[in-house]
C-alpha cells in the first residue's frame, strides 16, 4: 500500500484547488532552476535510475526513449509531443491530471523539453476533453504569467512554448505517428517505423512523443530523486500508478497506487469490492480494452505491474481496469468492444479494416445465438491473421482481446453455439457452375 | 472509420466571421509558417462553431483557399474524424457513450430514454426541434459510468430516473447542470475513507 507522504497526484480529485497558486503549495516548480541547471546528461541519467516507463501503454523506458533524440541540434529544430490523446475505454487518468494537476505537467513538459532540446512543445488532446483543454489552457497561462515558460522560462535560460491541439475523435490519433500526422493537418493514419520519430517526427523534425501522466510524474521523481522512485514498487516496474477502476465495483474511482499492488486488494480496497462479492466475479480487463482480459482464477493472484501481466498473457497497458462480475453477458461485453475497434479503425491496412468487421460480425452471432462450431475456428484464425499484419499496434489491440475471450471462455462460447446442419444438400454439380441457378428447374 | 453522409442542402457561401478572422490568425501563430496545414482541424472546428455546429462544403473550401491546400484534403480530414458534423445536429448535441465500461453500468437504458424522449433515430432532429442524439465510442470517463456529453459538457454517474430529467430539461431549453448526478467529487471513491493527500474523501 502507497504511504501517504509517497502520492505524486495529490490533488487527484480537486480536494486542494487547480490553480497555480495552490500547486506551489504542494511544491510544484521548487527547484526547477536547479534541476535544469544540472544538465541533460543529468536528468536523463536520474530518469534512468528511476526505471519509469512510459504510462500511455506500452511501458518503454522514457529514459531510454528521451536519449534517442539526437545530442546536438541540426538544421532541423528538436519538438516535444504528449499525448493526451486518452481514448482507451476504461481509461481516465489523464483527464484528471488535466484538469486538477496542470502544473506538473507544463512543469515536466519544460523538463523533458530542455532534456530533449526541445523549444516548442505541442500537447495533442482529444477534442471531446474541451473543458480539460480551456482548464490546461488557463494553467499555462498563468505559468507564463509566472515566468515559468516563455523566453527563459523560469529562469534557465532556456526558451520554452507550449501549444494545444485539439483532436477530433478518433481513438487511432492515441497511436504516436498517427497523433504527428494529425498535428501535420493530414488525416490520422501511422506512418510506417522505422524511421522512428525520435529522428523524423513531426514536420520531419526529431520529436519524442510521450504520455500525459510520464511527463507529469517526472519533476517529482527529479526533486526526490530516482532512487526514491525505484524503490516503490517492484524491480524493472517501478513507482506509482493511477489505477481508474470501472465497471462492476461498487465504487468505481481513480486512484495512484504503487506498481505491483495485487488486483484482489486494489479493487477491494479502493473501489469497494465487486458489485456481489469477490465470488462474483466473472473476468477483469487488467489495462483498457485492448488487453486481453483476465478470469476469476487469475485474478485472485495476480499483481497489477508490466512484466507479471505479460506472464499472464495480458499487459497492463494504460491500468485502466474494468470489473465484469457474473450478472453481465461476457460475450456482449466483448462484442462491443470488438465493435469499438471496427469503428476505430482507421482504414489503412487491410487486415484490420476488414478483420475488425469480421470479428464484431462473428461475435455478433455467438451473442445472438446463431453461430456455427465452424465460427469460432474462423474467430481464432482471423484475430492470427490481423495480429502482425498491420503498420500499427491497432491491430494487435483489437485482436488480443478477443483471443482473451477464446482463451478463457471458450466453452461459453462453445454452448452458445449449434452444429452445423447433419443433412446437407448433397449436390454433385461441376465446378464451372452457376450455383444459385441449379437451384430453378428451369435453369 | 466511420460512415459519414453529408447534408442534401448546402449553402452557397462560407466566410469567416470578423471574430473567428482574428482567432485563425492566433491559431495560424502556433504552427511554423511554412506548416500552416496544421490548423485545418482548428479551423474546421471554428466554421462548425460559427455555422449551428455543422460544417457545410463551402466551408471546406473556404478552409482550403485560406490555407492553401487542395480542397479534397480539407474534406478528407473532415470526413475522417468523427466530431465533424457535416449535416445538421439539434441545439442541444446528445452523445451517449455505449463503449464496454458504461454498457456494462446500463447505457443500454440511456439509449433507450433517448429513443424515446428525443427520436427513435440516431442523429435525427426531435420533434421540438432543438434535440438530436447519437451513439459514440469511448468518451473517457468510464469511472463515472454512465455518462452523456451533451455540447461540450459531461454529464456523469446517470441512472434512468437523472437521465429522464436531464433529456426533459433539454427538451424544455432549460438544460441542467453538467457534472456527476450521483453528488460525488470528481473520481474519488464514495462513502469511503481513502487517503490522498492530507483530507479524506
Amino acid at each position: 500500500m502507497l504511504k501517504k507522504e509517497d502520492k505524486i497526484f495529490k490533488n487527484l480529485y480537486n480536494e486542494f484547488g487547480w490553480e497555480i497558486d495552490s500547486a506551489l503549495k504542494r511544491d510544484d516548480w521548487k527547484n526547477t532552476k536547479n534541476i535544469i541547471s544540472k544538465g541533460r546528461d543529468w536528468i536523463i541519467n536520474e530518469i534512468k535510475i528511476s526505471e519509469l516507463r512510459g504510462r500511455g501503454g506500452a511501458g518503454f523506458s522514457t529514459g531510454l526513449k528521451w536519449s534517442f533524440a539526437p545530442k546536438e541540434v541540426g538544421s532541423r529544430p528538436h519538438y516535444l509531443v504528449i499525448n493526451a490523446d486518452e481514448s482507451e475505454p476504461g481509461t481516465c487518468k489523464d483527464r484528471d491530471i488535466l484538469r486538477f494537476e496542470p502544473q506538473k505537467l507544463i512543469e515536466g513538459c519544460l523538463i523533458a523539453g530542455f532534456a530533449v532540446n526541445a523549444h516548442v512543445c505541442y500537447i495533442y488532446i482529444r477534442g471531446e476533453y474541451l473543458n480539460e483543454g480551456k482548464r490546461l489552457q488557463d494553467a499555462i497561462d498563468q505559468a507564463y504569467k509566472k515566468k515559468y515558460l516563455g523566453k527563459n522560462a523560469c529562469g534557465s535560460g532556456w526558451d520554452f512554448d507550449i501549444h494545444i491541439h485539439y483532436g477530433a475523435g478518433a481513438y487511432i490519433c492515441g497511436e504516436e505517428t498517427a497523433l504527428l500526422e494529425s498535428i501535420e493537418g493530414n488525416k490520422g493514419q501511422p506512418r510506417l517505423k522505422p524511421p522512428f520519430p525520435a529522428l523524423v517526427g513531426l514536420y520531419g523534425c526529431p520529436t519524442i512523443v510521450n504520455n500525459v501522466e510520464t511527463i507529469a510524474v517526472v519533476p517529482t521523481i527529479l526533486r526526490r530523486g530516482g532512487k526514491w522512485f525505484a524503490s516503490i514498487g517492484k524491480p524493472k516496474n517501478t513507482g506509482t500508478k493511477i489505477f481508474c477502476i470501472s465497471g462492476n465495483v461498487n465504487s468505481p474511482c481513480n486512484v495512484e497506487e504503487e506498481m505491483g499492488i495485487s488486483l484482489k486488494e486494489l479493487i477491494e480496497k479502493h473501489a469497494g469490492g465487486v458489485v456481489g462479492g469477490w465470488d462474483n466475479l466473472q473476468a477483469v480487463i487488467p489495462g483498457g480494452s485492448s488487453m486481453p482480459l483476465l478470469p476469476k482464477k487469475i485474478c485472485d493472484t495476480i499483481t497489477m505491474d508490466f512484466d507479471s501481466l505479460i506472464e499472464n498473457k495480458s499487459g497492463l497497458g494504460t491500468a485502466g481496469i474494468v470489473v465484469i462480475n457474473k450478472d453481465q453477458d461476457i460475450v456482449t461485453c466483448m462484442a462491443r468492444i470488438a465493435r469499438f475497434y471496427k469503428h476505430e479503425s482507421c482504414g489503412q491496412c487491410t487486415p484490420c479494416r476488414e478483420g475488425a468487421g469480421w470479428m464484431w460480425r462473428i461475435l455478433d452471432r455467438v451473442e445472438k445465438r446463431k453461430a456455427t462450431f465452424s465460427d469460432i475456428d474462423l474467430l481464432s484464425d482471423v484475430t492470427k491473421q490481423i495480429e502482425g499484419h498491420t503498420i500499427c499496434a491497432f491491430g494487435e489491440g483489437s485482436a488480443w482481446p478477443v483471443q482473451g475471450l477464446l482463451r478463457h471462455f471458450r466453452k461459453e462460447i462453445e454452448s452458445r453455439c449449434r452444429e452445423d446442419p447433419l443433412i446437407k444438400k448433397k449436390t454433385n454439380n461441376p465446378y464451372l457452375v452457376d450455383q444459385h441457378l441449379l437451384e430453378n428447374k428451369n435453369a | 472509420m466511420s460512415l459519414k453522409k453529408v447534408h442534401d442542402d448546402q449553402p452557397n457561401n462560407f466566410e469567416f466571421s470578423g471574430e473567428n478572422l482574428k482567432r485563425a490568425e492566433e491559431i495560424l501563430k502556433k504552427y511554423p509558417k511554412e506548416n500552416k496545414k496544421s490548423a485545418v482541424m482548428p479551423f474546421l472546428y471554428l466554421a462548425q462553431k460559427q455555422n449551428n455546429n455543422w460544417i457545410p462544403l463551402a466551408a471546406m473550401k473556404y478552409i482550403a483557399n485560406f490555407l492553401s491546400m487542395p480542397y479534397i484534403s480539407v474534406y478528407e480530414v473532415a470526413t475522417f474524424y468523427t466530431m465533424y458534423n457535416l449535416a445538421p445536429v439539434g441545439k442541444h448535441f446528445v452523445q451517449v457513450c455505449t463503449t464496454t465500461p458504461c454498457l456494462i453500468r446500463g447505457a443500454d437504458k440511456i439509449v433507450k430514454l433517448c429513443k424515446e424522449k428525443i427520436s427513435p433515430n440516431e442523429n435525427e432532429i426531435s420533434k421540438s426541434g432543438n434535440c438530436s442524439w447519437m451513439e459514440v465510442e469511448c468518451l473517457g470517463a468510464c469511472v463515472s459510468a454512465p455518462m452523456i456529453q451533451i455540447n461540450d459538457n459531461y454529464y456523469e454517474d446517470l441512472d434512468e430516473k437523472s437521465t429522464k430529467e436531464i433529456l426533459d430539461s433539454l427538451i424544455k431549453d432549460k438544460p441542467l447542470k453538467p457534472g456527476s448526478y450521483r453528488g460525488r467529487t470528481n473520481t474519488s471513491p464514495e462513502k469511503k475513507l481513502i487517503i490522498n493527500g492530507d483530507k479524506h474523501a
